[in-house]
């Protein structure tokens, strides 16, 4: 069974660095990559009347511009390098979310970004890397 | 030619309160003079009531709304509950919808419409005037009000407009129209023009003028007292620079902060009640024995049971038809599924934060007893029982929530002004969207609305509380008349959708997702 790369992608360069490991490891061993964006999103935030009456039109243009100004430019390098890919967008939180979309994809890997926070901040709310970690059902690769 | 006056007076009223404090109160004096005058008939229509007695045909007319829909669909308030709450949990969400308008935010917005001042300050006009035995009825009534909010908002999502750049709009106006056509009923159009017409004057008054006299009766709680017009000009600025300037951060702040003040504001309730858990009994007692009796309240059993009848049909606005048009902005295939999820608002608004307010109120005393009787003592005029310090409203709220915690009129007077100014919002939206069914979109007739939405946060800051709030009561009962009217003609609709709903749910057609995303 050949490998296949889930890559928590936000177009940041730790981002990047993420997808490189993943293209690297996918070519020499014959497997694939899916790029996953989520958008941080909870069901159970508070929004004004407006909001709500635009939340369906809004939610499309995030979606559309997830998928020129992200994932765009980066699928063609990657094509270019002769491996497979696929992109999922989607909506939640994050950590839970790559994990879920990770496994319901088939992918054997998780790899993802290490955003760098080693402070307080991390401490007090958490890092993705942290949370994925924990949780994560697959092997899960940190790219510093 | 007068308004003009009045406008120049307001400003230099604005500009010189400190040095000129009486001529500001004589301002005052007068826009509530004219108030009262102007709006006498229509709230005496409203409420005047059946030849021979005291009691409302309006009332009448909710009461037996709420009962037809909860006996016509089974007690759904009672057999729908714990669905409701798996609904709003995500439970039956799909996944791939995240990012949607869920269940949970749909209801979130339409509470924060509907908590507000009629929970804090319109439960104490309720007590004083009708008794603790408000209490039990405005309890009934919010239960039974459960199954006209379930009425009206599945209705507000079947029939919602769904415009092609994906905005929604709905509410009674477009079921109203929609549904007589499908069902080949004459009369829709005029139904929905005067529910519009209704719909403006409500916002107006209960969702906005009400908001603003409470809020500065509040305020002059705690800084001590000033003329009405700065508090008005003041929210007026603010109010204008969200709905007009498009400021929303401002709102978006206030959508985060108002739940969060309505969890501390229960969460002190309850801590009151476990201080006093020994008067609870007693509390209790009080109100069932004045729900029959009325303890020498004017009116008696008649008079707390309108009491109780109104404030739960006013703070839970339940066949008034505002709710649907917040609700019918979620996402989902069902209609039904939110009709559910609106069943929660009067139960959480009346049922649990209003009665707080009561008991809380009761329990600490603030209202005068006859140690001779066990009645309660009526004020000079006999139109309202007598309390402690001679508070009504508001401030009535504040002294018994002070009694326990000597700052928390500090943050009740935070919270006040975060409920006023997070309904305010919300009304000038929904009345907005009556405005814009009659008059149609352009820029112009919108800008005209919100302008005037403004002007009347001043006049409602100016006026004093009882004319304020006659005219808010009246206008939103009378959106009732029509809405509740259409519900009747439309009730088998409903009927139909939650027939196939529960077949589909029984027969596992419709189940559970996985696991509810986070």
């Amino acid at each position: 069974m050949s490998e296949k790369f889930a890559v928590g992608f936000d177009g940041s360069d730790a981002a990047k660095r993420a997808l490189e490991f993943a293209i690297g490891r996918a070519k020499a061993q014959g497997g694939s990559v899916v790029l996953i964006h989520v958008l941080e999103w909870s069901p159970y935030s508070f929004l004004t009347p407006s909001e709500l009456e635009e939340r369906h039109k809004r939610r499309q243009e995030e979606l559309d511009r997830a998928e020129t100004a992200l994932m765009k430019p980066v699928l063609k390098e990657i094509k270019d390098s002769g491996v497979s890919v696929e992109t999922i967008i989607k909506y939640g939180h994050i950590a839970d979310t790559l994990n879920e979309v990770a496994g319901a994809n088939g992918a054997t890997q998780i790899v993802i970004g290490r955003n760098g926070h080693s402070n307080l901040s991390s401490r007090v709310f958490g890092s993705v890397a942290g949370s994925l970690v924990q949780t994560s059902s697959v092997p899960c690769t940190i790219v510093p | 030619m007068n308004s003009m006056f009045n406008r120049a007076a307001v400003a230099a009223a604005a500009l010189s309160f400190a040095s000129a404090p009486a001529f500001a109160q004589s301002i005052d004096q007068k826009i509530n003079d004219a108030f009262a005058g102007s709006t006498g008939w229509f709230v005496s229509f409203i409420f005047s009531p059946f030849p021979g007695t005291s009691f409302p045909w309006i009332v009448a007319w909710l009461v037996i709304a709420a009962t037809v829909f909860t006996l016509y669909f089974g007690l759904i308030q009672l057999k729908g509950f714990s669905h409701a709450i798996s609904l709003v949990k995500g439970d039956y969400s799909d996944p791939n919808d995240a990012g949607e308008v869920s269940h949970f935010q749909a209801l979130a917005t339409a509470l924060s419409g509907t908590v507000g001042l009629g929970n804090i300050a319109g439960v104490a006009v309720a007590i004083s005037i009708g008794g603790p035995g408000a209490t039990f009825w405005m309890i009934l009534a919010g239960l039974m009000g459960m199954a006209s909010k379930f009425t009206e908002c599945t209705l507000g999502v079947k029939y919602r407009n769904e415009y092609p750049d994906g905005t929604v709009s709905g509410g009674p106006m477009y079921y109203l129209t929609k549904g007589f056509a499908e069902r080949g009923l004459p009369g829709g159009k005029i139904l929905a023009v005067m529910f519009s017409v209704f719909c403006i004057l409500g916002a107006l008054g209960g969702g906005n003028m009400f908001q603003a006299n409470q809020a500065h009766a509040q305020i002059t709680n705690v800084v001590g007292d000033y003329p009405g017009v700065i508090t008005g000009v003041i929210f007026a600025v603010v109010v204008f620079a969200v709905i007009v300037g498009g400021l929303k951060s401002i709102a978006r702040v206030t959508e985060k902060v108002v739940p969060f003040m309505a969890i501390v504001y229960v969460v002190t309730a309850l801590v009151i009640l476990a201080i006093n858990f020994d008067k609870i009994g007693w509390a209790f007692g009080q109100i069932f024995e004045g729900a029959f009796t009325g303890l020498g309240v004017a009116g008696g059993m008649v008079g707390a049971l309108i009491q109780g009848f109104k404030r739960a049909a006013f703070s839970s606005e339940a066949g008034v038809g505002f709710a649907a048009i917040a609700h019918s902005a979620v996402r989902t295939k069902e209609p039904i599924t939110e009709g559910y999820v609106s069943l929660l608002e009067p139960f959480i608004d009346t049922v649990v934060i209003c009665t707080m307010t009561a008991l809380v109120i009761i329990i600490t005393g603030q209202l005068m007893i006859d140690p001779a009787t066990g009645n309660y003592l009526l004020n000079e005029a006999g139109s309202a029982i007598a309390t402690v310090d001679g508070n009504g409203g508001v401030a009535l709220t504040s002294a018994a929530f002070s009694s326990a915690f000597g700052g928390f009129k500090y943050i009740l007077a935070l919270a006040v002004i975060l409920f006023a100014f997070s309904t305010m919002i919300s009304w000038s939206y929904y009345g907005l969207k009556a405005w814009t069914f009659l008059f149609g979109e352009s820029n112009g007739s919108q800008l005209f609305f919100k302008v005037l939405f403004c002007v009347f946060v001043v006049i409602g800051a100016s006026a004093s509380l009882g004319p304020v709030i006659d005219f808010s009561d009246a206008a939103i009962f009378a959106m009732a008349v029509v809405n509740v009217f259409g519900l009747y003609f439309l009730m088998p609709i409903v009927k139909r959708e939650l027939q196939g709903y529960l077949d589909r749910l029984k027969s596992g057609e419709i189940k559970k997702f996985g696991t509810p995303a986070e």
